[in-house]
């Protein structure tokens, strides 16, 4: 279990009262004479096949609150972490496809209720990191939540809606069945930081798909605490692995990797997608990107643009 | 053998049927004009290498009258008309391909060198049944689960290969038009006399003008269509090489893009298969149309236990091959589609061979004229030959072995491809569970090459994306 980012205030409660809860800025408090306790900060760090390593790069980038302030300093992952992470993806995407759809859907609701249980500390990260007020955020955190919920109830639905069985001419049993593209890369939108993760990610692995995520950018905190969720989740380690760093110095490595099936390009701005989508081209990359109001009712088109149709042939007779 | 005491009188089938113009223009805006340029190139009797016709290259400024008519067509006549009449239209198209069915075999059999009993049997009745059962979506498109109003695309620029030419166009035009899309179509540079053929059926069908353009040319004719900044959707089907080609040219520029491109598919016989009919699936999946099939099962992996006798076999069977004219109703391998096909199959069977592959072909006269190619068979291939990583796109089979099932699925998705697959198998459960792990876009079990306009057909991978046939195959057409 990683260190945790909320300050154990003990006996306060947690959330709206304080946009700026004690210990989020500790330069301006002097370490208090006669013994008063000294929060312990957390380390911001990637999340790749279920472990938390920093950077190989050993670099890392300061993150801002609005005001300016430096919040924290996250890793800044290098090409060879984003190598790593379709690596971990790979790995775990036979095994999180081959689970029964039920399963996946539990899996999915339990990150669910582990966030809902989380939710005042991602209300506290989204106010320091994407400046929302204290309600905002409580709302976003509340329809992050939600959206991760409804989500969780597709994967066992996903082929009945989808899929069907095909009245050849001729005497076979023809089925038509979705299943995951395989290996996702995502590029995270910047703003909306925790909703809009949830947004691009949740829809990809519901279906079976493994991913490699690249979080906001400017906002990556509630990223790294999401990640702290899934790991102590039953999700399997390397479904989701969740990059830190530059998104232009990353999205080009993932566009290009051969290993990658498909990529979001959603959180890449509109004049820098057409170059991402012609590296794409090298192995028939599937390429989505949709610039969706978050606040909306999601639809299904996250899910289809990751899911293949296969179609078998079995003839009929004695 | 008995087959040896058994001599075939020639029957051919008569070509009269057919009458070939010698000059062929452009079908823009609903009548064939010259071409701007007046540049034409010949297409050849693959079998024979006589000039069948002389058919127009379009040029930019061929496409750009192309483009408008079938946006005007769009806007102003086809998009506007309700789906029960673009239904009707396409049911006149389907009839009317029916009845001229043994003129579009003979033609299709004289343009692409593939036996008549193919172009008779497969290509000519499926195409009729792809509009067929398109017509019928047309004014049924808010029950496909894509919304309640689901709106098509625009104008469709769609480009097909040689080896199914009135079939491919069928799969491009049917659902496109169904779903109320007009379309600019080039078919391949050696085989454009089926699709011009289409095109008097269109406008005899009376469709209104400029619904489908059909523009002839070579690579630049269909580069100059897949870049036009008028269309608003690319449908290719052909090589992964173009393919990927195509989606770096549109990358960006906000076109809807579906591919259906190569394969290298596996077809798996385990030690429990029915040999008889699993030998006559591997003879289907790949010696079918002389193997020019994308998703042709050109790797046979055999489990050891009956590795020799299925071997054993198949070369009896291919010894009852018959090749030659493509006209005659007994031949089962036709000629090679082109020159340039046949040297590079040529080419990737000397690499099988100077790789260290075992190359066998039955005892077999080819003719003197035209493009031929025995039936060849690979064996002792191993996965980092060329023979089985490349697609050959001709009748050359290669073989390995496997002793368990998961070295059977990891052989046969150790491909960048993933159009197809074949399991041969008696055991209902390993069916099924093959077909769960087979990353492939279409996996026929004890049965191999089937299509049907109901069933989606295209690839994982780099096989492309996109759906063509089925429910699904109408998402490459809407807005989803």
């Amino acid at each position: 279990m990683p260190d945790r980012a909320r300050p154990a205030a003990a006996g306060r409660p947690a959330g709206a009262t304080r946009a700026r809860p004690a210990g989020s800025k500790p330069a301006r408090r002097a370490p208090a004479p006669g013994g008063a306790r000294i929060d312990v900060r957390k380390t911001y760090k990637l999340f790749i096949g279920g472990a938390f390593p920093r950077s190989e790069s050993g670099r890392s980038y300061p993150v801002t609150g609005p005001d300016g302030s430096v919040l924290a300093h996250a890793a800044q992952a290098s090409r060879k972490d984003a190598r790593d992470a379709v690596v971990a993806a790979r790995k775990a995407q036979p095994g999180w496809a081959g689970a029964t759809a039920y399963n996946r859907g539990q899996v999915l609701y339990r990150v669910a209720e582990l966030l809902q249980g989380r939710s005042a500390q991602f209300a506290h990260e989204v106010v320091r990191n994407d400046g929302l007020s204290p309600a905002e955020a409580e709302r976003t955190v509340a329809a992050a939540i939600d959206r991760w919920v409804w989500y969780a109830g597709w994967p066992d639905k996903v082929a009945q809606v989808t899929g069907a069985a095909n009245p050849v001419a001729g005497p076979y049993f023809n089925f038509s069945v979705p299943e995951p593209t395989g290996v996702v890369a995502v590029i995270a939108p910047a703003a909306a930081s925790l909703l809009g993760l949830v947004s691009v990610t949740a829809p990809v692995i519901a279906t079976g798909n493994t991913v490699v995520v690249v979080a906001s950018e400017p906002a990556p905190l509630p990223a790294v605490t999401l990640t702290e969720v899934l790991a102590t989740s039953d999700l399997p380690g390397g479904v989701v692995n969740v990059l830190t760093g530059r998104a232009a110095e990353l999205a080009p490595v993932l566009a290009a990797h051969m290993d990658v099936n498909a990529i979001d390009l959603t959180g890449v701005p509109v004049p820098d997608r057409a170059a991402l989508a012609r590296l794409a081209a090298q192995n028939v990359k599937r390429v989505f990107a949709a610039d969706d109001d978050w606040a909306a009712p999601p639809g299904a088109a996250r899910m289809q643009a990751f899911l293949e149709v296969k179609t078998v042939w079995h003839p009929i007779g004695l | 053998m008995v087959t040896d005491t058994w001599e075939y009188a020639p029957a051919p089938e008569a070509r009269d049927i057919v009458s070939i113009r010698p000059e062929y223009g452009l079908f823009v805006d609903g009548e064939f004009v010259p071409p701007a340029a007046g540049e034409y190139f010949p297409t050849l009797n693959p079998a024979t290498e006589e000039q069948l016709a002389l058919v127009a290259v379009a040029g930019p400024d061929d496409l750009d009258r192309a483009v408008t008519a079938a946006r005007r067509a769009f806007e102003q006549t086809w998009g506007r008309l309700p789906g029960r009449e673009r239904a009707k239209y396409l049911y006149r198209i389907a009839r009317a391909i029916q009845e001229r069915a043994r003129e579009f075999a003979v033609l299709e059999s004289l343009d692409n060198g593939k036996p008549i009993k193919e172009s008779r049997d497969v290509d000519v009745p499926l195409a009729a049944a792809h509009f067929f059962y398109h017509a019928g979506w047309a004014d049924k498109l808010e029950y496909a689960g894509f919304g309640p109003h689901p709106r098509p695309l625009g104008v469709a620029g769609q480009v097909i290969p040689w080896n199914f030419p009135l079939l491919m166009a069928a799969w491009k035009l049917a659902p496109a038009l169904a779903t109320g899309n007009t379309c600019v179509l080039k078919p391949a540079e050696t085989t454009p006399l089926t699709a011009l053929l289409l095109a008097e059926v269109i406008a005899e069908a009376g469709l209104p003008p400029g619904t489908v353009n059909i523009v002839t040319g070579d690579g630049r004719t269909g580069a100059g269509l897949v870049s036009h900044p008028g269309i608003d959707k690319v449908a290719f089907t052909g090589s992964t090489e173009v393919g990927k080609q195509i989606q770096e040219a549109v990358a960006g520029t906000g076109k809807k893009l579906t591919l259906e491109l190569g394969g290298k598919a596996a077809n798996v016989v385990f030690d429990d298969a029915p040999v008889d009919q699993a030998v006559e699936g591997i003879v289907n999946g790949i010696f079918f149309n002389q193997g020019h099939v994308c998703c042709a099962g050109s790797r046979l992996l055999l489990q050891e236990p009956i590795a020799d006798t299925v071997l054993g076999r198949l070369k009896q069977r291919l010894g009852t091959l018959r090749l030659g004219d493509p006209l005659d109703k007994n031949t089962d391998i036709g000629a090679i589609n082109s020159r340039q096909q046949l040297d590079k199959i040529e080419g990737l069977v000397a690499a099988g061979e100077a790789e260290g592959a075992h190359r066998w072909s039955p005892p077999c006269q080819l003719p003197a004229r035209g493009y031929w190619f025995p039936p060849t068979v690979f064996s002792g291939v191993s996965q980092s030959h060329r023979i089985a990583r490349e697609e050959i796109f001709g009748p050359v089979l290669s073989v390995l072995t496997f002793r368990t099932p998961e070295e059977a699925v990891a052989k046969a998705n150790n491909t960048p491809y993933g159009l197809s697959a074949g399991v041969w198998t008696e055991k209902g459960s390993r069916i099924l569970w093959m077909a769960q792990r087979l990353r492939a876009g279409v996996v026929w079990a004890n049965t191999y090459n089937r299509f049907d306009p109901a069933s989606p057909f295209g690839g994982y991978q780099e096989s492309g994306f996109g759906r063509e046939g089925g429910r699904a195959g109408l998402a490459a057409y809407l807005h989803a």
